[in-house]
């Protein structure tokens, strides 16, 4: 058995446990090793992206042991076109957000360098899980270490924002976890033993109407991870509090696991109720307004922060519009268009965490003219605002264009009013650029200001290569995503779209 | 060598250009932050308090370099030499970017002769597959993959493009190493000046829907950055935006178009768009708006925004905030223009689409009109020629409309040399005068900068229709399909005739104001005339003389007599503006032009005859009755008003769209989120928060209340009990003691 996936899984725990060994007053050599933890963390995860093979059917680098056989709770761990991208961003991401750190936390570097490594290994967690009971123990474990990281490290209204933060999920987690035990009796139910097996709950067969409860119950858990209208209200507190790496993370790799436990949950677990009429029209209805809403707010903020982050609402609409198209594109598209958001707006947070870094105020109108001082920061956040507003041959449109191309085939008017949120975005992304970067110098205190260091131009670098690269070549892209997304527009909907060669359906997999 | 198979560089290069400098320019031209950079306020606080705090940590920042220098605030002190002292390999910056340009014309002329003499001529090179995504339910119930190439069309269209925008780039790039080079920023300036050449011939070059799409956003934003280029100033970087949004609301009108393109023929590219809309025919056009009229007419609607066509055309004449090289390039000649090349390029499906044609022809037609009524107004001399710009895109949407293609094509073509011609002619005078743009302000300059007064005068002879010159061929014709066309009408003919005499009118009284009558000037000004360098007007000259002779390529068809190649527009465009199965039909309508000679042959005497009216009376109120201008105003100060102030539409979209719709629902629903929707998340908490500070109330004083009194009873009743329990030994012993003494008393009596 390859144990790749638990390497790649243990590599943040691991160096977390050793940076707890070494002595708090070192701070130096702790740096030094969460970097270097970070840094390996996302070169053990890079053969995964070398040796996937995208026509291959099915989980890959599968490991499946026993964990706590009374409950039949296996340790199962696999990797699919979705996992694989999302893993790649998150080990990615997360070294970015742990090299972004440097200066920037000088509070109890020890426990704040423990803690993102945890998340990291949460989130990979989350990723890799293919047990439901496994999968939700790494979904609370990322609850942990991200309040702590918001209520000891983050702003001024730190505490409110992490209670908000920790309620909210945790009332999520809650309804999901009454829908896992539904699932969980009824597969014994229909089959004499318990399973958390995701590839198992598979073969139940709950009756529609149960279906759709159970529906609600994980959609709420979801949509408030993703978060979706009007579940977002936690978002712009967390986010704006938060310290830059929290953001990141928050933004990059969280906001994916409430899309992700749709795509890999809601819609094979319960195909019947996904395809539903009115839950369609609910969840679509809920992300439009999300994609607009999130627009129209984002265009007011007065904290540069807080802008960024009502962004993140009505990019993530773009996401659920996809997924809830329900058909290959939307589905393809939402996922590309999830690694595009964690690269536009982590480089977007990290633009932020730049000059707070500097100023120490997030209040957009106290900079302005910066273009002149900061010419090399203001060519990248020119470059993480066009890949934010979607500019073709850059990561975002690719995405969007996908996305909108699925909404367009189900329903036009969807896709016409997704086309209004890209109108929007264009506008608070430029007039926030035209506010903080263009115009003359203004306030005395911006004409100091230093720009990029190498470390920090070595921060955005990877992340500028690889938008454009998506932008550039995103094939390799919808390769690894059209056995696993073909398969589930199967399962919801069985028919319409021819299953590529050599895919056998989930249920002919598993019996 | 087989320049076919190498179309694809012919954009390669300008990209080589434009990274060479993005990325290593400021080493070429170093700088640091201008004077300009800083505001008022601060500029004087500094004087008064001393440099910044913390400037010792970055002395670059303050260097003396004479940097940022827009030639309109141009001071007369720059041009003392030690000033422009730049750094010599500032001159590899133009010689970099110009000669990337160079090495585009010359492939893509190479490209052409190749293809001339393909058969059939056009020739396709895919690179690779570029969004290869996953299957799709066609409207028809098939099923097909969404892809869309990386690849490149060279035909005959795309020919006349890559030609007329290499060509017209490469002049003004030489221009622009005289024009600039007063400026800061000169790496940036050249190198967004080539990004627009790649991403502009991307546009022309692209097989596909989506890949034209690329380059349709690029050069938008490559406008956007040029607009903005002296970004100090706030109407610099507000006109940037207001461009790149107003455009970008075109830009939604593309995305569904091509949405729709997708799910109705399973694919973007042309040459398959074509074949299929050849081959179902008349049967997709049965319905009135069906898909392929939503097509066409979304399309329409991207272009009135990259085109500058009503209602999305305000952005174009703030444009002019930009250097005036990029005017002449990217708001004149090029860019503006890819409205029209898209939907020539699309002329096979809006043939099936007469509902959204004369739609095309009404709005070019009002356009027209609009812009040229409002140009008669202006004072800034690039405005007029900005108005003039829309006016003249409107008659090119007026050919589309009524299904003249190649008219179009060669009205975008003549249009290119002119115009260009006239903005750099603009420039030069602009720098002549220091910065002054104003025409109430000029004046008699004709003997002092003549180079430039010849060739503009070229140019508005040509633009005015004035027979001979480049712009009298293409409007013309224009005019005569208005009339001739199934689908034209007098009534479009007449607003085309109107907007003539206009043209000629208001060209014709920018030309007096600027180089005729007395002079308006300063006296500090009009010492400072001078003619530009020759790097600047040798564009101006090679540029005349493409004004005057490009139009010859399409001498109307009544001139019978001269050889074929004074017809070679209409027939080298032939293959893409009347495919084949047209082709009976247009022998027909050929047959009918010779019908017609003698009509033809009045209304081009007519255009010819207003066009001289036209001048005539701009000369006699701008040069001999210089009192009625004014008269006139006050006779009419409503009409004044309403051109003076663009019709009100800025004001109007203003208020309507950013004001109220944008910014008012921003706010709305900004409160609706903190006090709505949060609200009730924090109503919840503080309802959580009560109702435990309830609980604890109770707590504290019901239940443990109770409790705590059942305590206090007891140890009541239990005071007797604890009254005896002392946990004194002394007073056990004494009363061990005494009780022995009283049990002994007792007994012992006995």
């Amino acid at each position: 058995m390859d144990s790749l996936l638990s390497l790649v899984l243990l590599t943040p725990l691991m160096g977390m446990l050793v940076l707890l060994c070494l002595p708090s007053a070192n701070q130096q050599a702790i740096r030094l090793a969460a970097n270097i933890v970070g840094l390996v963390g996302f070169l053990v995860s890079l053969p995964l992206a070398f040796r996937f093979d995208a026509n291959a059917a099915g989980y890959q680098f599968v490991e499946n042991i026993d964990w706590i056989p009374f409950l039949g709770a296996r340790y199962h761990l696999g990797l699919d076109g979705i996992s694989l991208l999302l893993v790649m961003l998150t080990t990615l991401t997360g070294f970015l957000a742990i090299l972004s750190s440097w200066n920037a936390v000088t509070d109890r570097i020890k426990s704040y360098y423990a803690m993102l490594l945890l998340l990291q290994t949460g989130m990979i967690g989350v990723f890799l899980s293919l047990d439901f009971f496994l999968f939700y123990v790494f979904w609370e474990i990322v609850l942990v270490p991200m309040y702590f990281l918001i209520g000891v490290w983050g702003g001024p209204r730190k505490l409110y924002a992490a209670i908000k933060f920790f309620l909210y999920t945790l009332t999520g987690s809650v309804l999901m976890l009454i829908a896992m035990l539904v699932l969980y009796f009824q597969y014994h139910q229909e089959f004499g033993v318990y399973s958390f097996g995701i590839q198992e709950l598979l073969r139940i067969s709950l009756p529609a109407a149960t279906q759709q409860w159970v529906f609600w119950l994980l959609f709420v858990g979801f949509a408030i991870k993703v978060p979706m209208f009007p579940f977002h209200t936690w978002l712009p507190d967390a986010h704006t509090e938060a310290p830059t790496a929290g953001s990141v993370i928050l933004a990059a790799v969280l906001l994916k696991m409430g899309a992700y436990g749709f795509i890999r949950f809601s819609l094979p677990l319960l195909p019947d109720a996904a395809n539903t009429a009115l839950i369609v029209q609910v969840v679509v209805t809920l992300s439009l307004v999300g994609i607009l809403y999130g627009a129209l707010v984002s265009l007011v903020q007065k904290d540069w922060k807080k802008l960024v982050a009502y962004s993140s609402v009505s990019h993530l609409g773009f996401c659920t519009l996809g997924i809830f198209s329900l058909n290959p594109n939307g589905l393809a598209g939402s996922i590309i268009q999830q690694v595009n958001h964690g690269i536009s707006t982590g480089m977007l947070f990290l633009i932020v965490g730049v000059i707070y870094e500097r100023r120490h105020t997030r209040d957009i109108a106290e900079y302005g003219g910066l273009a002149h001082v900061m010419p090399r920061f203001a060519t990248v956040f020119a470059f993480a605002m066009l890949s934010s507003a979607g500019l073709p041959m850059l990561n975002g449109f690719v995405g969007e264009f996908t996305i909108l191309q699925g909404a367009f085939e189900r329903n036009p008017l969807w896709a016409a009013l997704g086309v209004i949120g890209i109108v929007l975005g264009a506008a608070y992304l430029l007039w926030l650029f035209q506010r903080t970067m263009l115009g003359q110098v203004t306030n005395r205190k911006n004409l100091g200001l230093a720009d990029l260091s190498l470390r920090e131009m070595a921060i955005f670098a990877p992340l500028i290569v690889w938008a454009l690269w998506i932008g550039i070549y995103p094939k390799p892209y919808f390769d690894v995503l059209k056995q696993p997304v073909s398969q589930i527009v199967e399962r919801v909907r069985p028919g319409v779209y021819p299953v590529p060669s050599g895919v056998r359906s989930v249920e002919a997999a598993t019996r | 060598m087989n320049a076919l198979d190498l179309i694809w560089m012919i954009p390669v290069f300008p990209l080589l250009g434009a990274a060479v400098m993005l990325l290593l320019g400021r080493r070429l031209d170093p700088q640091g932050v201008s004077p300009q950079a800083l505001s008022d306020a601060l500029r004087a606080e500094l004087a008064a308090g001393g440099p910044p705090a913390d400037h010792h940590h970055h002395p670059d920042n303050h260097g003396g370099h004479a940097a940022h220098h827009d030639p309109a605030h141009h001071d007369p002190a720059h041009h003392d030499p030690a000033h422009h002292a730049a750094p010599a390999s500032r001159g590899l910056v133009g010689i970099i970017c110009a000669g990337c340009v160079l090495l585009s014309l010359l492939l893509s002329i190479l490209a052409t002769v190749q293809l001339a003499a393909l058969s059939p001529r056009s020739h396709e090179v895919i690179l690779y597959d570029w969004i290869a995504a996953l299957p799709m339910a066609l409207t028809n119930g098939q099923v097909a993959t969404l892809n869309a190439q990386l690849g490149f069309l060279l035909d005959p269209l795309s020919a006349v493009m890559i030609l007329t925008v290499t060509g017209i780039s490469f002049l003004i790039h030489i221009y622009s190493i005289g024009y600039m080079q007063h400026d800061g920023g000169y790496y940036r300036f050249f190198g967004y000046l080539n990004l627009f050449v790649f991403f502009m011939l991307l546009l022309v070059l692209a097989n596909n829907y989506l890949l034209l799409f690329v380059g349709w956003e690029g050069v938008g934003l490559c406008s956007y950055l040029l607009i903005g280029f002296y970004f100090h100033k706030k109407s610099a970087g507000d006109a940037g935006n207001k461009a790149f949004l107003v455009n970008r609301i075109g830009d939604a009108g593309f995305l569904l178009a091509t949405m729709l393109l997708f799910v109705t023929f399973g694919t973007v590219r042309f040459t398959e768009v074509n074949a299929a809309v050849a081959a179902q025919g008349d049967a997709l056009a049965l319905t009135a708006w069906g898909s392929v009229a939503v097509i066409c007419f979304l399309y329409f609607f991207a272009s009135t925004g990259k085109s500058a066509q009503f209602p999305l055309f305000v952005w174009l004449p703030d444009a002019m905030e930009g250097p005036t090289p990029v005017s002449a390039l990217i708001h004149a000649a090029t860019m503006v223009t890819a409205g029209v090349y898209l939907v020539a390029r699309s002329n096979a499906l809006f043939r099936l689409a007469p509902e959204v044609s004369i739609i095309v022809a009404t709005v070019g037609a009002a356009t027209a009109l609009l812009a040229a009524s409002i140009a008669l107004v202006q004072t800034d001399i690039k405005r007029v020629l900005a108005y003039s710009t829309v006016s003249q895109l409107g008659f090119m949407f007026l050919a589309l409309g009524v299904g003249a293609y190649w008219v179009a094509v060669f009205h975008l073509f003549t249009h290119a040399y002119f115009k260009a011609l006239l903005f750099l002619g603009s420039g030069s005078v602009i720098h002549a005068m220091g910065g002054q743009q104003d025409m109430r302000h000029m004046g008699a300059l004709r003997d002092k900068i003549p180079t430039t007064f010849r060739t503009m005068f070229i140019g508005s002879l040509a633009i005015a229709g004035i027979p001979g010159l480049a712009g009298f061929f293409s409007k013309d014709e224009i005019l005569w399909q208005t009339v001739s066309s199934p689908l034209g009408s007098q009534l479009l003919y007449a607003v085309g005739l109107g907007t003539a005499a206009l043209t000629a009118f208001y060209m014709w009284r920018m030309m007096f104001l600027t180089f005729y009558g007395e002079a308006r000037m300063d006296a500090h000004t009009a010492a400072h005339v001078h003619e530009s360098p020759a790097v600047m007007t040798v564009p101006l000259l090679v540029l005349a003389a493409g004004s005057i002779l490009v139009g010859w390529l399409g001498v109307p068809k009544v001139f019978s007599a001269l050889p074929p190649l004074f017809h070679s527009f209409e027939h080298w465009l032939e293959p893409v503006t009347s495919p084949a199965l047209l082709a009976a039909h247009d022998a027909h309508a050929h047959a009918e032009h010779h019908d017609h000679a003698a009509l033809e042959w009045a209304l081009m005497a007519l255009s010819v005859g207003i066009a001289l009216a036209g001048i005539a009376l701009a000369r006699w109120l701008y040069l001999v009755r210089t009192d009625l201008p004014e008269r006139l105003q006050a006779a009419a100060p409503g009409l004044y008003r309403l051109l003076w102030n663009k019709w009100f539409l800025d004001d109007i979209y203003n208020s309507l769209f950013v004001r109220g719709l944008t910014l008012g629902g921003g706010r709305l629903m900004s409160t609706v989120d903190r006090r709505v929707v949060d609200g009730g998340v924090n109503g919840a908490g503080w309802l959580t928060k009560a109702v435990s500070s309830l609980s604890m109330w109770w707590d504290t004083y019901i239940i443990d209340g109770i409790v705590r009194l059942t305590a206090f009873t007891l140890r009541v009743v239990s005071i007797p009990v604890r009254l005896a329990q002392s946990g004194s030994v002394q007073g056990y012993a004494l009363a061990i003691v005494v009780g022995i003494l009283v049990l002994m008393g007792i007994y012992g009596r006995n």
